[in-house]
């Protein structure tokens, strides 16, 4: 079987298309190189939408955190400090865990009958517990950035007569992105070092449909060697992270478009939030 | 995948310095009645107690070593322990890489266990990863869902995720029996060719050892009541 | 553990349950906390050494070196840390055992890896197959210790290059005014001022380090979460204390251990930032001024 053939029948098996059965026989490179990028599209996607949906929710709980009142505030810490204080692993598995108490024949609310069968689907569930996960992160990132907004910059807007959601929206959350914005590139790269935990807790491969890391462990136990497939995956998520690092120092040049060309700060990648 | 070993706090049937002879034995440790902890953190079942009736009549001594189900033959490979008696059948694509012992338990039936007696065998079947039975589901057109224990298998046709659970009926059927909620489903399926002892291919004199002393349990009978004795009367023998 | 156990099948209510959570299960159990404790204690100086190491190629002047200490950081932060879990350890073992198969084995021959098996001869084994299980364990536990410091160190390399590079350059200066050499002032200037600027960083790695330990397991170690899978599993009428599935209580109690060893080692490292900020000139330090000043005046 030439390359492109098996590239045709398992570039996208980790989706579901091409050929049903894992190979069985023959592992050659060209295999291990396809199957395991075919499971980079789940990190992907657990990646990019659990991103963009905790960015909103982390804007919300740093605000929330930084609030006056305690009844605001002590629910967005108690969330932060579950989150980050305890391992993803484990919280994958409680998920799983609660998430398959649902009932079956789904919740009735008003009338409407809402299907939850879905919900325990690695793509659902795993997705909702990374989206919290991040968020929890994300938000003390931007708490942290929010309290270090200049004071001048407030004071100013003060003076321009912004108020409420014009004030936000015009000069805190711009400073705060600025200032939060190389710890949140660690955050992003090691969100998506974190989606290949998703098929190791709790979470069942459905119908054999993994990510990078669940083909490359199956190669490994398959050939018994591990010095191939571990690699490909380590490949893999080089340039996942390069890519990574390369958008988001175009987001932080954009984000700095207005300080000369000296002050700007130069993402510097520091391990700060790994699960 | 040496050392992604998972070792109990087994105990050296005799302390460990006896010389050459030093046979560990690799089980799961999560596959009653064949494999199982009990509660004093001990390898036990029907394999810990033929295992040991093998080793005394072989003369050698042997050490109860416990391993994850999915690296069970990696580890035998790369030589973290020299013998698989993990309820594992022999198979033909096993016997590519590994050697296995003449059987010491006949061809056992696989079933379907489900909440429902109809339940739909060709809807979305649990099994345990690295099984014959799940090769045996992703063959037959059902939709595959592979888990990494006996326990989460049962655990997902509980509580819905999968229709039914397909494994070895054997150990299955305290669940059935116990649990009371759950019943058999289809017809057996007869799978594999009984139980042996996986080993090394290199390591031809221990499958000597292990096939002359299986032979001789065969012959005076005492394999036929110890099956008995961990699987009930109704149990196949030989 | 008490007489009134010997039959739990008679026991109910309470007194079922204390018998249960003091089986022997439930002992090995208990220790394995300790393991996962003398695994986060035994890898924080050796990962520190990892990276101590990495930070000082990173910054030396000869120029393989460097590029050495920046490839090996730049590395694990691009991979995930699992992929080095499961790979490091089965390298690392392997690459042993081969070494000592060329030192000790007669030649056979035979290629060490043939047919998927990997085979050295009886005496290169790490540890002996005839060695007690005792050392089993311990090796697997060292080979996880190696595997958790390659990655934990990497990140403490970076986290030490930076604060060497924070270290102000004033003080440096003033030491050579002195006429310190440059080892000289490496040694009592640069490394001991270096901490307090690396404490925010290694703080923080402690706790990533806590959170990393779950996954123990997949090196093969008998840690907590294996064993609160293995007792929460559903047991059937075969052992003596049967109950459904209860793995979402033991996982439940791994919870909360692990918040409680955040929230005590958030107090910890906090204090300890305190009084290491002392009298530097950070706004720490700065801020540790103005509060004593205060309350003098």
């Amino acid at each position: 079987m030439s390359c492109t053939e098996i590239i045709a029948e398992y570039g996208l098996r980790s989706l579901g298309f091409g050929e049903r059965l894992l190979p069985r026989s023959d592992f050659t490179l060209c295999h291990q190189f396809t199957l395991i990028g075919s499971g980079l599209i789940w990190n992907i996607y657990f990646g990019v939408l659990a991103l963009t949906f905790g960015f909103f929710l982390a804007t919300g709980l740093a605000l929330a955190k930084a609030a006056d009142n305690p009844l605001i505030r002590k629910p967005a810490e108690w969330f932060i400090f579950v989150f980050r204080g305890s391992p993803l692993f484990i919280q994958f598995f409680l998920a799983y865990e609660a998430l398959v108490m649902l009932p079956r024949a789904g919740v009735n609310i008003f009338g409407l009958t809402v299907q939850t069968s879905w919900v325990t689907s690695a793509w659902a569930g795993a997705l909702f517990v990374l989206f919290l996960n991040t968020a929890a992160y994300s938000a003390e990132i931007f708490y942290g950035a929010l309290r270090s907004v200049p004071k001048g910059d407030i004071e100013a807007a003060d003076a321009y007569g912004l108020t409420g959601w014009h004030k936000f929206r015009r000069v805190l959350w711009p400073t705060m992105l600025r200032l939060a914005w190389p710890a949140y590139t660690n955050e992003a790269i090691f969100l998506f070092h974190a989606t290949t935990l998703v098929f190791f807790s709790g979470f069942p491969a459905y119908q054999q449909r993994g990510d990078a890391l669940y083909y490359a462990k199956f190669f490994a136990d398959k050939t018994f060697n591990p010095f191939i497939p571990y690699p490909i995956a380590a490949f893999y998520f080089i340039c996942i992270t390069l890519a990574l690092i390369g958008l988001f120092g175009v987001i932080n040049r954009r984000l700095n478009r207005h300080l000369p060309q000296a002050h700007r700060p130069r993402l510097r990648i520091r391990p700060q939030i790994i699960r | 995948m040496k050392k992604l070993i998972l070792t109990t706090a087994a105990l050296a049937l005799c302390t460990g310095f006896a010389m050459a002879d030093t046979v560990r034995m690799g089980t799961e440790g999560a596959y009653p009645p064949y494999n199982f902890i009990n509660d004093k953190g001990e390898v036990d079942g029907f394999e810990r107690e033929l295992g040991d009736t093998l080793c005394e009549k072989a003369g050698l001594t042997c050490e109860w070593v416990t391993n994850e189900w999915d690296s069970i033959i990696p580890n035998l490979l790369s030589g973290n322990y020299d013998t698989i008696i993990a309820g594992m059948s022999i198979t033909d694509e096993r016997m590519e890489t590994i050697a296995f012992s003449q059987n010491y338990y006949p061809p056992a039936a696989s079933a379907y266990v489900a909440m429902k007696p109809d339940a739909d065998l060709t809807g979305v079947v649990a099994a345990q990863v690295g099984t014959i039975q799940a090769d045996y589901v992703a063959k037959s057109g059902a939709t595959l869902l592979e888990f990494a224990t006996l326990d989460d298998t049962v655990a997902a046709v509980k509580n819905g995720e999968a229709d039914a659970v397909f494994a070895d009926k054997d150990a299955l059927a305290p669940f059935v029996t116990e649990g009371g909620e759950m019943g058999w489903a289809g017809a057996d399926v007869p799978l594999g060719g009984g139980i042996g002892i996986g080993m090394r291919k290199s390591d031809t004199e221990l499958k000597g050892k292990f096939d002359a002393v299986i032979t001789e349990m065969k012959a005076d009978g005492s394999l036929n009541t110890m099956i008995k004795k961990w699987f009930g009367d109704d149990a196949a023998t030989f | 553990m008490f007489a009134t156990c010997t039959d739990p099948s008679q026991l109910e209510g309470l007194s079922w349950l204390l018998c249960y959570l003091t089986s022997g299960k439930h002992m090995l159990f208990y220790g394995s906390f300790l393991v996962v404790l003398a695994l986060m204690l035994i890898t924080a100086p050796v990962a520190l050494a990892f990276g101590f190491g990495g930070a000082l190629a990173a910054r030396s002047h000869i120029t393989p070196l460097r590029w050495l200490g920046k490839g090996y950081t730049a590395m694990v932060r691009g991979v995930p840390d699992i992929v080095f879990f499961l790979f490091v350890p089965v390298a690392l073992d392997q690459g042993l055992e081969y070494i000592r198969h060329l030192w000790k084995c007669p030649p056979t021959g035979q290629p060490v890896w043939a047919n998927g098996e990997f085979n050295v001869c009886a005496a290169a084994k790490i540890p002996l197959s005839t060695s007690p299980q005792i050392w089993h364990e311990a090796y697997g536990f060292a080979l996880a210790v190696v595997a958790f410091s390659v990655v934990f160190g990497a990140f403490a390399a970076n986290v030490l290059y930076g604060a060497m590079n924070a270290v102000p350059r004033a003080q440096l200066e003033t030491a050579e005014a002195y006429g310190m050499t440059h080892r000289q002032v490496s040694r009592r200037i640069l490394i001991p001022q270096m901490w307090t600027y690396a404490l925010p960083g290694l703080s923080n790695l402690w706790m990533i380090l806590i959170k990393a330990t779950p996954l123990l397991f997949l090196l093969g170690v008998e840690d907590i979460v294996y064993w609160a899978r293995e007792l929460g599993s559903t047991k059937s009428q075969i052992y003596a204390y049967p109950h459904p599935d209860w793995r979402v209580w033991y996982f439940l109690g791994l919870l909360c251990y692990y918040l409680a060893m955040t929230r005590v080692s958030e107090i910890v490292l906090s204090r300890l930032t305190a009084k290491l900020s002392r009298g530097q000139a950070t706004m720490a330090g700065e801020a540790q001024r103005k509060m004593a000043g205060g309350a003098g005046a």
